[in-house]
């Protein structure tokens, strides 16, 4: 049991909104995962829908190169739309 | 006055059959719980205690129902942790200690195909309450048969080694099989008046079953076909007095706490 990989789970809260990263666990195969992650994941109704991923499927960047990755973006104010004067009656914007 | 007899017995043999059914969940949802904290991995440490609790959810339904049609002030609590060994009239195979890992999940499927299908039936009762209780505790049911028939099929089929301990827990737990789908007189008679399960019409649904999975986890069940029983009938094996020790220490010795 120590050899069983780590799968990452996702569960979808409710109907409508996206699966969301929770946590990791071990399970021997994805039919496996699915069920302890419905035994450790949603036993106090937190889902709907569950989404189980072997860790080693997910490709992730390197936190070495979050500079190059993200500093841009951070000097760019334009990109988010601040700069409109919005009509008293848009509410909600 | 006869009529007046006649409901009050009714009432006794209704009440048997529900403690019978109560204490089923009871007790096996006692021995899940013992593996609490010791589980083989953290995962399957949550998953059996989780039916472990589900059992147990169950049982309180069930004993609420028997306390109320008993009156006299009975409580819940008062059957699974004031009542000794002979009152207790859970089938044997619940009983029997959990052994290793493969052995616990064994008896679980044996045990959970039964309730499957029981609860199944028991669901078109003449008894509302009853029905309620079997339909909501099948959803539960459900997936604790789809949970121990995989790992019966895991380790059955698995390892050399895997497949000796499932196939010699299968041979040990075969005999206690017997008395779920055999009825007795009680059963009989709850059957017959729509309140209770006709076991005869669920034991080829269970064999089915069982013979399905077994098959797929290449397991043999034992040649001979003898069957122990006299757990419905409060004649219970060692064990059950020391899990009961357990169980109600508390009670015998600090009678009426509450917490």
């Amino acid at each position: 049991m120590k050899n069983w990989p780590l799968w990452e789970v996702f569960i979808r809260s409710k109907q409508g909104l996206n699966h969301k990263h929770v946590g990791s666990l071990h399970a021997a195969n994805a039919e496996m995962a699915i069920e302890n992650a419905r035994d450790v994941y949603t036993r106090r109704k937190e889902g709907v829908s569950i989404w189980v991923v072997e860790s080693v499927h997910i490709t992730a960047n390197n936190p070495e190169e979050h500079d190059e990755l993200f500093e841009p973006a951070s000097d760019k104010v334009y990109r988010h739309p601040t700069f409109y004067d919005l009509p008293d009656e848009v509410k909600h914007m | 006055m006869s009529q007046h007899t006649i409901t009050v017995d009714t009432k006794t043999v209704q009440l048997d059959y529900i403690l019978r059914m109560a204490d089923n969940a009871m007790i096996l949802g006692q021995r899940l719980s013992e593996w609490c904290g010791h589980g083989p991995i953290l995962e399957q440490d949550i998953a059996i205690t989780n039916i472990a609790l589900d059992l147990i959810g169950q049982a309180r339904n069930l004993y609420q129902y028997a306390a109320e049609l008993e009156g006299n002030g009975k409580t819940e609590d008062d059957y699974p942790f004031l009542r000794d060994v002979t009152d207790f009239k859970n089938v044997l195979l619940v009983e029997q200690p959990n052994g290793n890992w493969g052995q616990t999940l064994m008896r679980q499927f044996l045990y959970d195909t039964f309730n499957y299908y029981f609860y199944s039936a028991m669901q078109n009762s003449t008894d509302e309450r009853l029905a309620a209780i079997a339909e909501k505790s099948l959803k539960e049911i459900k997936y604790h048969m789809r949970y121990s028939s995989e790992w019966v099929v895991r380790l059955g089929d698995g390892t050399e080694e895997s497949h000796q301990k499932m196939q010699d827990a299968l041979s040990d737990l075969w005999m206690y099989t017997g008395e779920l789908t055999k009825p007795d007189k009680l059963d009989e008679q709850m059957a017959s008046s729509g309140i209770g399960v006709d076991l005869k019409s669920i034991q080829a649904q269970w064999q089915k079953k069982v013979d399905e999975v077994l098959e797929r986890a290449t397991l043999k069940k034992p040649e001979s076909n003898w069957m122990q029983s006299g757990g419905k009938q409060g004649k219970h094996g060692e064990h059950l007095g020391y899990m009961l020790a357990d169980m109600q220490f508390m009670q015998r010795t600090y009678p009426n706490m509450e917490w």
